[in-house]
């Protein structure tokens, strides 16, 4: 199974996004790097928007990770409710 | 940021869609292939140009909000920083030439991306696709401005940086990543999409900004972190659609197959060798060092690079052959290249110096295979004469490879001791390659690599002198005549860190700042 | 392969023998020395004495290194395009057989960099 991941910028923005992922994705690892987070993941990495917005307490578009996404590796695939980041093989 | 999300009457999948098809009429007075002159000669086949979907499903409206915010961002860090002088935070005034290298090597070709993805676009007859290149053409030249907007902070107070783009086009090692983008848009549409957009967004641009970024980040640099931050958070919606690209050919037809396989073995090859500049960068241009060029590559190419391939096997992709070739060179590629500046450093735009001794056993520790044993004999060698105030400056123009325009330095595969030498006859005259891989991109297209604009050819030529220059005239100094030309002031933007105008300004201005004088 | 274009696509090459002036190009490569980075690049008229490139050329160029001085030139051998091959000093490049964009490398037996490494 390859590692997929997702780098984002370490700010106040992404901190309850980062705890979110992590929730939802027991298997993934994160990697503090500076200035910088990378969640690395076997396989596949799922960002739901219903963590986000509890963890956050506010409505939230997945949309508005565009301003803090450094990198990803994976295919991707994104609708209102998660994006997924994931390997075929 | 606390956005408002508006309530949407519709979902991301239906928004997309009708943003993003449907926006066409078949004409009725002009012919399809007059309207697209260029989406058949390169011989791939698209049968259904709706299946071509952005996984992000971004449309226009969606894109200018974030672009927006990304910039305001942006501009409101550059202004703390330049307010609070930031320049003299940095580790160390060397870590500046890093910020030099990228503004004349790297910029000008974020504006050429921006052509080159404006040009695409036009000639796609997808709406699909031509909605994602007139973001990526947008997003291109807001990166050469944000570059370029953060970069001249630094060149109020440092050399070298004054005329970047006149020297883009003129410096002899800039022809490097010069030549590359120049080869990728005078491809076609579907070729271009694979070299710049799959090839070198995909597989190699993490090992552009990452490493940059987070040097920036460890050297601090706030301005070169955040508009590489910025620019970054582009790449990755970049990235997506140059995944997205290589899918939908191959799944268009099986005829596809080998010439996109024959395009990203080239587009890898050429990519990789224009990063032989970020390679040296992080092993010896950043004072306080992130990780080696050979951990990154083995993290985001080899690693990274081989679950891409293993996902794209499926279509009959297989890993380009030169990544054998790379993984004999990843233990040479940073130190043959720095010792290349160190050679030429009284041609270029930026100051070159040897590592001291802990950075020599950090370069060790990194490098057990290679460095102690081939280069740390030459430093040594370098660092004594230096000491005794015979600094090496090769003032002989070296010989340069024809397809990647870098002088002939590299080794043969497995063989640190030898230069690689590969040449070709084609139509009565010798081609000189620096590798196989080279030497194989040129003969497949020869008639595209005769053109080659060879900087040490072009001197010979004399067509790198100042307007009105007679070469014939006795003690005629034709280095002094190149820097002219090259807009370059001889003893301040060139040779040598120790003892340069930069070097002297820094440690003054950064004693002015933590001093009451 | 032909390149895939629109129209017909050929072009003049760059390099052209005509566009030196008269001269034609040279590389020169020292094996065992990468303290130079590369091999060099030099423009000659093809009437110039072979010899005189190792008189009057490659002190300017090589002669930073320590071996230089050491060089025995009757031991040296020499490779054309990676094949072996013996130059007559005292003949033209041209009567050497040399054409323009020909490489050329030596060996130098004994010397081989700074302690020993290649360098």
């Amino acid at each position: 199974m390859s590692t997929v991941f997702l780098a984002l910028q370490t700010n106040e923005d992404t901190r309850p996004i980062i705890e979110a992922i992590l929730q939802d994705n027991p298997h993934a690892v994160c990697d503090e790097q500076p200035a910088m987070v990378k969640i690395n993941a076997e396989g596949k990495l799922v960002v739901r928007r219903e963590t986000i917005e509890e963890l956050l307490g506010r409505d939230y578009d997945l949309q508005e990770l565009q301003v803090n996404m450094i990198t990803m590796s994976g295919n991707l695939d994104q609708t209102d409710d998660e994006m997924i980041l994931f390997w075929k093989n | 940021m606390d956005m408002q999300v508006a309530k949407k009457k519709l979902g991301l999948k239906e928004r997309y869609a009708v943003m993003t098809r449907g926006l066409d009429w078949t004409p009725s007075y002009q012919k399809m292939e007059d309207i697209y002159p260029y989406i058949a000669y390169e011989g791939i086949k698209i049968h259904d140009w709706d299946k071509w979907e952005d996984p992000f499903r971004l449309t226009m409206d969606a894109y200018w909000k974030y672009q927006a915010e990304k910039e305001r961002k942006l501009y409101s860090v550059l202004d703390a920083y330049t307010q609070g002088n930031g320049h003299l935070n940095v580790t160390d005034a060397r870590y500046l030439n890093t910020v030099k290298l990228f503004l004349s090597g790297i910029s000008p070709l974020e504006y050429v991306a921006h052509r080159g993805f404006a040009h695409a676009g036009r000639q796609f007859p997808g709406p699909g696709p031509r909605v994602a290149c007139l973001m990526q053409s947008v997003d291109e030249i807001r990166h050469a401005q944000t570059q370029v907007h953060a970069v001249s902070n630094y060149n109020k107070y440092y050399n070298g940086m004054h005329d970047f783009h006149h020297a883009h086009d003129r410096v002899w090692f800039l022809s490097v990543p010069k030549s590359f983008f120049d080869d990728a848009i005078t491809a076609g549409p579907f070729e271009f999409m694979v070299s710049i957009g799959f090839s070198f967004e995909y597989v190699l641009t993490n090992l552009l900004f990452v490493p940059f970024v987070s040097g920036a980040a460890y050297n601090g640099d706030m301005a070169a972190m955040t508009f590489g931050f910025s620019a970054q958070s582009d790449e990755a919606r970049h990235m997506t659609l140059g995944l997205e690209v290589i899918k939908f050919i191959l799944e268009q037809d099986p005829d596809n197959v080998p010439i996109v396989q024959r395009w990203i073995n080239k587009w890898t090859w050429r990519g990789y060798r224009v990063l032989t500049l970020v390679a040296m960068m992080m092993d010896y241009m950043l004072p306080k060092r992130t990780m080696s060029w050979k951990e990154s590559w083995e993290i985001y190419f080899e690693e990274n690079g081989g679950a891409l391939f293993k996902d794209l096997a499926r279509y009959g992709i297989t890993m380009p052959k030169c990544a054998e070739h790379i993984a004999l060179e990843k233990d040479h590629l940073s130190h043959q290249a720095w010792s290349t500046f160190y050679n030429y450093a009284a041609a270029s735009n930026f100051h070159t110096w040897m590592p001291d001794e802990d950075e020599m056993d950090w370069l060790a520790s990194k490098y057990p295979n290679s460095f102690d044993k081939h280069y740390r004999p030459r430093y040594e060698f370098w660092r004594e004469q230096a000491a005794k105030g015979n600094r090496f400056y090769n003032k002989t123009l070296p010989m340069l490879c024809q397809t990647c325009q870098i002088p002939m330095i590299f080794t043969e595969p497995g063989d640190p001791t030898k230069i690689c030498y590969r040449e070709v006859d084609y139509k009565g005259d010798k081609y000189h390659f620096c590798s196989d891989h080279c030497k194989e991109i040129f003969e497949y297209e020869p008639e595209k690599y005769v053109q080659a604009w060879l900087p040490v050819h072009q001197i010979y030529q004399g067509n790198c002198f100042p307007e009105g220059t007679d070469p014939t005239v006795e003690g005629f100094d034709p280095l002094a005549a190149v820097l002219k030309y090259y807009h370059l002031e001889n003893g301040r933007d060139n040779l040598d860190f120790e003892g340069s105008e930069d070097q002297k300004n820094f440690a003054e201005w950064r004693g002015q700042a933590t001093k009451n004088i | 392969m032909a390149v895939a274009a629109v129209t017909k696509y050929e072009f003049e090459p760059k390099d052209k023998l005509e566009n030196f002036h008269g001269n034609q190009l040279l590389y020169i490569g020292w094996e065992d020395h990468l303290l130079f980075c590369a091999p060099f690049a030099f423009p000659f008229p093809p009437t110039m004495r072979f010899g005189d490139i190792i008189d009057n050329v490659l002190p300017g160029a090589f002669g930073y290194h320590p071996d230089f001085a050491k060089i025995d030139w009757s031991e040296a051998y020499w490779f054309k395009s990676g094949k072996p091959w013996t130059p007559d000093f005292d003949k033209s490049l041209a009567d050497n057989g040399l054409k323009h964009k020909d490489v050329i490398r030596f060996h130098t037996p004994g010397l081989h960099g700074i302690k020993d490494s290649c360098n």
